[in-house]
């Protein structure tokens, strides 16, 4: 109330806002007042339970990781350097985003299924990707790149470049530069993209049901345990939702850019 | 042409593609004489239900029904929370069990289905009798234990005396196909009438212990309904001779 007008901000506009509040607030609500507090502790603890929360937690972890080693990579070439078609590149890059993950397990299916394009190699390489935790760790990391990409190729544009140029001049080599100026100056938005696409992960869904399957302690991660426990115990299946929602709040609280880049 | 006239054109062209609908809504509501008979059923009756369906609004004038399809527990918890539907259907007597005595008519069973085995067209994994199902060096799709088709599945497999080797449980009957039909999978237990729908995209292939788990589907009408009398005679047509024959058609066993 005693904000200084200055910050020019219209009253009506904090009616939306509140509303906008309230409609992304009351769904977590009506979760938790759902939930069977009684019997939380055995609801969430149960062995199929606690494989799916160790199941998602390494692969998130390692579609995490591989987001990073090939998301930096691809944030950098877009964001630094020009090529012809690169806006349509962006464009693709973003796919997954907009796609539905269901769609996106289909197309993982018909790559690397074992009628997929890339089929007949992984057969020859003695690779079976199908119904594996490796599927369930493509799948996510085909969903969370984009988030990676996206965080960090803005942090590298706000960034600019000037302290690049000057590393160069003093004669470090392209290498160096990278590793120890543009590194550095991007970390905070590097981490944000980090733990967002680690959040992606945890809660991917589609792509993972539709190319890797569902089976306990080796593809059924907690969003799969939720969907099936749903079936035949509700209680345990808005339990372990709110375990998941528990840890996105958590995560997203460590990601918010203003605590990370300021 | 001026512009100004030709945006007017555009504006009333507008006008009349967003007048059409509002209209054809307002008309639907005012009819009097035509009754909606809302038909929730479970999912793997949307082939046949859809076309008793045409069938029933041929010999009804001015009757149309509309379906909604879907998980029978998730259709159960849409008519416990007040969903308007008027007959339900459901793929097992575990949910429709659910609904209470003053939520429903006594149901009554009108068909039944029993488990086959599933493999791609070529049969890559040699894959010909529910022993094959226990074999841990073949990719096995089934249905998760939590689900009817994959209690199912554990029924014949104890009756058989066989450990199913399973590489994925799935949610659905139409997943477990989906797995096998795409080659991901060497096999596949899914119903007799997924695996005739699925038609040249499977091979279909009987084992005798499937006997031992005959999934019996049961139809009741529902207390809230407001077309009481269209619902018992829909629910009536689907035990007739006619309604028989569209089951029977689609693979469907009679019920016991």
């Amino acid at each position: 109330m005693s904000r200084p007008r200055s910050t020019g901000l219209p009253r009506w506009v904090y009616v939306p806002a509140g509303l906008g509040a309230a409609f992304v607030l009351l769904p977590l609500v009506a979760i938790v007042l759902k939930v069977d507090w009684a019997n939380f502790g055995s609801l969430i603890t149960s062995e199929s339970s606690r494989d799916a929360l160790s199941l998602s937690l390494r692969t998130s972890t390692a579609s995490t990781v591989l987001c990073v080693l090939i998301g930096v990579p691809m944030a950098t070439v877009l964001a630094r350097t020009t090529f012809p078609g690169q806006a349509v590149a962006r464009s693709l890059v973003l796919l997954p985003l907009v796609l539905p993950p269901v769609v996106g397990g289909l197309a993982l299916l018909y790559t690397f299924g074992r009628r997929g394009l890339l089929g007949h190699t992984l057969e020859v390489l003695d690779l079976q990707i199908a119904f594996s935790t490796i599927a369930v760790v493509l799948a996510q990391t085909f969903v969370a790149l984009p988030f990676l990409v996206v965080s960090l190729e803005g942090s590298l544009r706000t960034a600019g470049d000037q302290y690049e140029r000057v590393a160069a001049t003093l004669g470090a080599g392209p290498t160096t530069v990278f590793r120890r100026v543009t590194l550095p100056l991007v970390l905070p938005g590097l981490l944000a993209g980090a733990v967002l696409s680690f959040a992606r992960a945890m809660g991917e869904f589609g792509a993972t049901i539709t190319f890797a399957g569902s089976l306990q302690g080796v593809t059924r991660t907690l969003p799969l345990e939720i969907y099936l426990q749903r079936e035949s115990d509700p209680d345990a299946a808005v339990a372990l939702a709110l375990v998941l929602v528990v840890f996105a709040v958590v995560v997203i609280t460590i990601a918010r850019p203003d605590r990370t880049t300021r | 042409m001026t512009p100004p006239r030709r945006s007017r054109v555009l504006a009333l062209v507008a006008a009349t593609a967003l007048a059409v609908p509002l209209a054809g809504c307002g008309a639907e509501d005012t009819k009097g004489s035509d009754q909606t008979l809302t038909v929730y059923a479970a999912a793997s009756l949307t082939g046949t239900f859809t076309e008793l369906g045409q069938q029933f609004e041929a010999t009804h004038p001015g009757v149309t029904v509309s379906f909604s399809f879907g998980g029978s527990s998730d259709l159960v918890s849409q008519i416990q929370g007040g969903a308007p539907a008027d007959v339900f259907a459901s793929a097992d007597l575990k949910n429709m069990d659910k609904l209470s005595a003053d939520q429903g008519s006594t149901p009554v069973a009108f068909a039944s289905n029993t488990l086959e085995i599933v493999t791609p067209p070529d049969n890559p994994g040699k894959v010909d009798s529910l022993d094959d199902l226990a074999d841990q060096d073949l990719a096995i799709a089934v249905c998760a234990p939590e689900v009817p088709c994959g209690s199912a599945a554990a029924t014949v497999a104890a009756a058989a005396g066989i450990t199913l080797a399973p590489d994925t449980e799935e949610q659905s009957v139409k997943d477990v196909l989906a797995k096998v039909s795409s080659g991901e999978a060497d096999a596949g237990l899914v119903y007799v009438t997924d695996a005739r729908a699925a038609g040249a995209g499977v091979n279909g292939i009987t084992f005798p212990e499937s006997a031992s788990a005959v999934n019996v589907y049961p139809i009741t009408t529902l207390k809230d309904s407001k077309n009481p009398d269209l619902a018992a005679a829909f629910m009536a047509f689907v035990s007739s001779t006619e309604g028989q024959a569209v089951f029977a058609a689609a693979g469907f066993a009679p019920a016991p």
